[in-house]
């Protein structure tokens, strides 16, 4: 094979956010110019982003070779069908992201924001990384490159809960990768004299005649070393996660860091493992059932949580798994529901988290009982809540509903009557935990200690972002061509 | 002499030897403190541009003995000054001269008392070193051996912490203890050579296996406290802690990697079927070490003695690798040596500096100095990810080829990879503490000490830190000129190994019967 030429862009879209964290970190003191910089590096990272569109579309692979460590070994970017999906939202979420922080951070007047923009821009940096990934060194590199820069963000507060959180988080994350991830990196270069990727979901990488018990031993440490997908045993970081401040959460514990893991996790599964392998060795059945319960059991946690925040974040956890139940059906429906569900779920948690933020701002309220009526003061940010919520739900015609369907015919395919009926019990579970909320505000009555006096709707730099990422939800579910086309040149 | 290529030039080892030593003559006419030291400076320095010369000569595509001396010395017992490199030493070499100006740099205000002994100490100390690791004659070698005990124990004993005594005392004991028995193998196989003490003679004879395996024993006494492997550790914690940061650096970087060192230059070659034999063993006190270093590292609120301990959990990857006896671990436990004389160089670099500050080596006087040091902590910050093995960083690339090495070594058994799954939880263990270090140092927690008044590095410390983290990155992301320099010696080595492979088993069978 020969080596296809060094596409630069790849390059740029990977510079560019740590050029960003560089310029913050120097133009720190002021404030104005240090939040140019990094709205101007994430429509810039958009921009790049965007231009390697229309040839991923046709199918093909960009490539940018950076370092070769060993023969088999190196730091390598591409652009394919499954890395754009991923690109594209990572950087378009930082896009709204920063404007939305820009008004959160300034509404609370909240302290060390030049080491929260550059840690930000940090974490983009990686999860760009992550998307960009040609081979499990890279994944791995960038993959824990996320875990370290996000530290500070979580610990944010430099209280006793921010460091204990914060503890938490990276004791998991990293403690994981250390003892599942790092052996199975070396093991599959043992094995295969190689870590790339391969060119398609079918193959895989491993050689015919590899150990079964050994690949199965790797598949499994796949699957727990990226912790960041929240599969549950080693889902407990993320709750702890959410003491850091809302932008945060809404980035980067529903999209970036989160979605890290379940990219890496599903391209593993399908571009090291393959969909060959993996239904040879009947690894994808039991794979669904086992997240099957990260799925149920999350739901039914969010719906005990009184926190808006803790109910989010379990359920991310369990939206999380339906990204990686869909891809272990191994049928074409299925994996293209769980791979487009890493677009929707995007976007419509991020909708809901910062909405979340927007209440925080304007009420300094955390709790969904306290919310009572709070929908008639706030409008906009509790239409918005509603209708990002239908997403989570799988309620036509937002974007979840296309990943619910997908998931359906694919499970119905996969002759799996089990998976049909767990999928239909955690809508029901969603519809359980989110439909309160909004009924609550909108129609639940106002408490007489409390007439809501002085509260207005949140500062219109939270309340458009809020707005376009809504928006886009809705876009996604009425017209999934867009996204779907990725999804399709994945499944092939 | 076949496996010899005679250096017909500049005798450039021996200048490399010898001119330290001279500086430290000229030293004595030195009355200045600042003049000893920056003329000691220019002497390591003289000596790091001059070894460059070494790597420009050097063939990488020969297993031989390269820019060999051979000069007589005494005859009457057949002792020769016999030196030269190959692919095992010269990174060792070039890693002991290049960091040597640096200790002289972190020592510019940390030393204030007798400046003129110390930089002669120093000076020493690196004529000792470069001669240990070219040294071809085995007499040569123990001398040197031994005489870096003595520099080193008076950088411990005169400007070491409060118990200075009982630490350098208990260096020297041990060190001198392991190296007795050395001397009984090494005037055995001085017997049965024909009178010779010309090392690579003695490689590849077929001794009778019982011998091998005293001579084995005799060589891992020695050379696994030097390293020092688990349970022959003790003296490390104590020695470094009350080493000033120089001696602290020199112990990490250089000294630990003469036991390593050891064992590929002579246990391997010289007792290739007692190695083979048992290796197992040495590789289950590897682990051992590595999972011991890495609990014991978790639990130390001295920042020196972390880093201690935590070198006893890297010097188990590097036996580790060593003993799984295939070209990756090798290679990777060759790199590792470098890869361990950088970061924890380093390491003891960055809290030396806080020592200055602070007076303190405790974590907690140092919580939360963060936000006042911020170019410390970027320093610091690489340097222990790179300890603990982030990718991109050197370390990343030795552990992974030892963790490779060692995986490869149980597939070739064709077993579960229980050895090599038995060091992961030492790498989880080395991201623990170092990542509990850097926490502190870098946020503490919410009842810091006040720490405002500290100042951050000046223009001197920067320069000392940064080609260290230069070599971080470039290992970390480009090892391969690395691994070249070493190949062909590490393949020739295990070639040779594979031809004794039966015979060591049947010796086994032998004995077992």
């Amino acid at each position: 094979m020969d080596a296809p030429a060094n596409d630069y862009r790849l390059l740029f879209a990977l510079l560019i956010p740590l050029i960003g964290t560089l310029g913050v970190m120097l133009k720190g003191d002021r404030e104005n110019v240090r939040e140019a910089i990094s709205s101007i590096s994430s429509i810039l990272l958009l921009l790049v982003v965007v231009s390697m569109v229309a040839e991923v579309r046709q199918g093909k692979r960009l490539i940018f070779h950076m370092f070769s460590l060993l023969p088999g070994v190196s730091v390598t970017l591409r652009a394919d069908a499954m890395s754009m999906i991923f690109a594209l939202v990572a950087s378009s979420l930082w896009t709204i992201a920063v404007f939305y922080s820009m008004g959160y951070m300034r509404g609370l007047k909240e302290h060390a924001q030049t080491r929260f923009n550059a840690c930000f821009a940090l974490a983009i940096f990686g999860a760009i990384g992550v998307a960009f990934s040609d081979n499990l060194f890279t994944m791995y590199l960038f993959y824990e490159l996320v875990s370290i820069c996000t530290y500070p963000l979580v610990a944010h507060h430099q209280d006793d809960e921010g460091y204990h959180g914060a503890r938490k988080y990276l004791v998991y994350l990293t403690a994981t990768a250390k003892a599942f991830l790092l052996p199975a990196m070396i093991l599959i270069y043992v094995l295969t004299g190689t870590l790339d990727f391969a060119a398609t979901i079918t193959g895989g990488i491993f050689p015919k005649d590899a150990n079964s018990t050994l690949v199965i031993m790797l598949y499994i440490f796949c699957l727990f070393g990226f912790a960041k997908n929240g599969v549950m045993p080693f889902h407990h970081w993320l709750p702890g996660a959410m003491v850091a401040p809302t932008p945060v959460s809404a980035l980067l514990h529903a999209v970036a860091v989160v979605k890290v893991g379940v990219f890496c996790t599903t391209r593993v599964m399908l571009y090291v493992f393959g969909t060959e392998t993996m239904g040879a060795l009947n690894l994808g059945i039991p794979t669904a059932y086992f997240v099957g319960f990260t799925v149920v059991a999350a739901s039914i946690i969010a719906l005990s949580k009184d926190n808006l925040k803790s109910r989010l974040a379990y359920s991310t956890v369990s939206q999380l798994s339906y990204i990686i139940l869909g891809v272990a059906l191994l049928t074409e429906p299925a994996i293209q529901g769980g791979l487009i569900h890493i677009v929707n779920h995007a976007f419509s948690k991020i909708t809901l988290f910062f909405c979340a933020g927007a209440i925080y701002v304007a009420t300094h309220k955390k709790y969904i009982s306290e919310m009572e009526g709070l929908g008639r003061t706030m409008p906009f940010t509790f239409g918005a809540f509603a209708i990002a919520s239908l997403s989570m739900i799988g309620a036509p015609p937002v974007a979840g509903f296309i990943t619910k369907w997908n998931l359906l015919v694919g499970s119905v395919e996969a002759h799996q009557f089990g998976i049909l009926l767990l999928l239909i019990a955690s809508t029901m579970l969603n519809a359980a935990y989110f439909a309160p909320i909004t009924y609550k505000a909108f129609f639940g009555k106002r408490p007489a200690t409390e007439p809501y006096t002085g509260i207005k709707e949140a500062p219109l730099a939270m309340l458009v972002p809020i707005l376009i990422a809504c928006l886009i939800s809705v876009i996604i579910g009425i017209f999934p061509q867009f996204m779907m086309h990725f999804v399709k040149v994945v499944t092939g | 002499m076949d496996q010899l290529l005679f250096n017909s030039g500049f005798p450039i080892l021996s200048v490399l030897i010898f001119l330290p030593l001279a500086g430290a003559v000229a030293l004595l006419f030195l009355n200045s403190e600042q003049a000893c030291r920056i003329f000691t400076l220019v002497v390591s320095g003289a000596v790091a541009l001059l070894s460059l010369f070494v790597l420009a000569d050097f063939d990488t595509a020969t297993a031989r003995f390269q820019l060999v001396e051979h000069h007589r010395w005494i005859e009457a017992f057949n002792i020769n000054y016999t030196i030269g490199v190959d692919g095992i030493s010269i990174l060792l070499l070039l890693l002991t001269t290049l960091i040597m100006p640096f200790c002289v740099l972190a020592s510019w205000t940390y030393i204030t008392s007798r400046v003129k002994i110390f930089m002669i100490c120093l000076l020493v100390m690196e004529t000792a070193m470069i001669g240990v690791f070219v040294a071809l004659d085995f007499v040569l070698f123990y001398i040197l051996w031994e005489a870096m005990l003595i520099p080193m124990y008076l950088l411990i004993a005169i400007w070491g912490g409060p118990r200075k005594i009982y630490a350098s005392v208990k260096f020297f004991l041990y060190t001198l203890a392991g190296s007795i028995l050395l001397l009984v193998a090494i005037i055995w196989l001085y017997a049965t050579n024909n009178y010779s003490f010309f090392i690579p003679e003695m490689m590849w004879q077929d001794y009778p296996f019982s011998a091998q395996v005293l001579v084995f024993l005799a060589f891992f006494l020695a050379f696994a406290i030097k390293v020092p492997m688990f349970p022959f550790h003790t003296w490390l914690p104590a020695a470094h802690v009350e080493a000033p940061t120089a001696g602290s650096v020199i112990l990490a970087s250089i000294l630990l990697k003469m036991g390593t060192y050891g064992f590929l230059r002579f246990a391997l070659p010289i007792t290739p079927e007692a190695t083979i034999v048992l290796a197992p063993y040495v590789l289950w006190l590897s682990i051992a070490g590595i999972i011991y270093g890495g609990f014991t590292a978790l639990a130390q609120q001295d920042m020196k003695k972390l880093i201690a301990y935590s070198s006893v959990g890297h010097m188990g990857f590097v036996t580790l690798g060593i003993f799984v006896l295939n070209v990756r671990g090798v290679e990777g436990a060759i790199l590792q040596m470098v890869n361990h004389g950088i970061t924890t160089g380093a390491l003891f670099l960055c809290v030396g500096m806080i020592y200055e500050r602070t007076h303190s080596r405790e974590l907690l006087s140092a919580t939360g100095v963060g936000k006042y040091m911020p170019v410390f902590i970027t320093f610091l910050a690489f340097f222990s990810l790179s300890s603990f093995g982030f990718p991109g960083t050197n370390s990343f690339v030795g552990e992974f080829m030892i963790i490779a090495g060692a995986f490869q070594f149980d597939t070739a058994l064709q077993r579960f990879p229980t050895l090599a799954l038995a060091s992961i939880p030492g790498a989880v263990l080395a991201a623990a503490y170092m990542l509990r270090m850097l926490q502190k140092i870098i946020w503490g927690g919410t009842n810091n000490p006040d720490q405002s008044w500290i100042n951050d590095l000046n223009l001197r410390e920067i320069v000392v830190l940064t080609p260290f983290l230069f070599f971080v990155l470039w290992i970390g992301l480009g090892p391969q000129p690395f691994i070249d320099l070493m190949h062909c010696s590490v393949d020739h080595l295990l070639q040779q190994f594979e031809a004794h492979q039966n015979h060591a088993i049947a010796a086994a069978g032998a004995l077992i019967r």
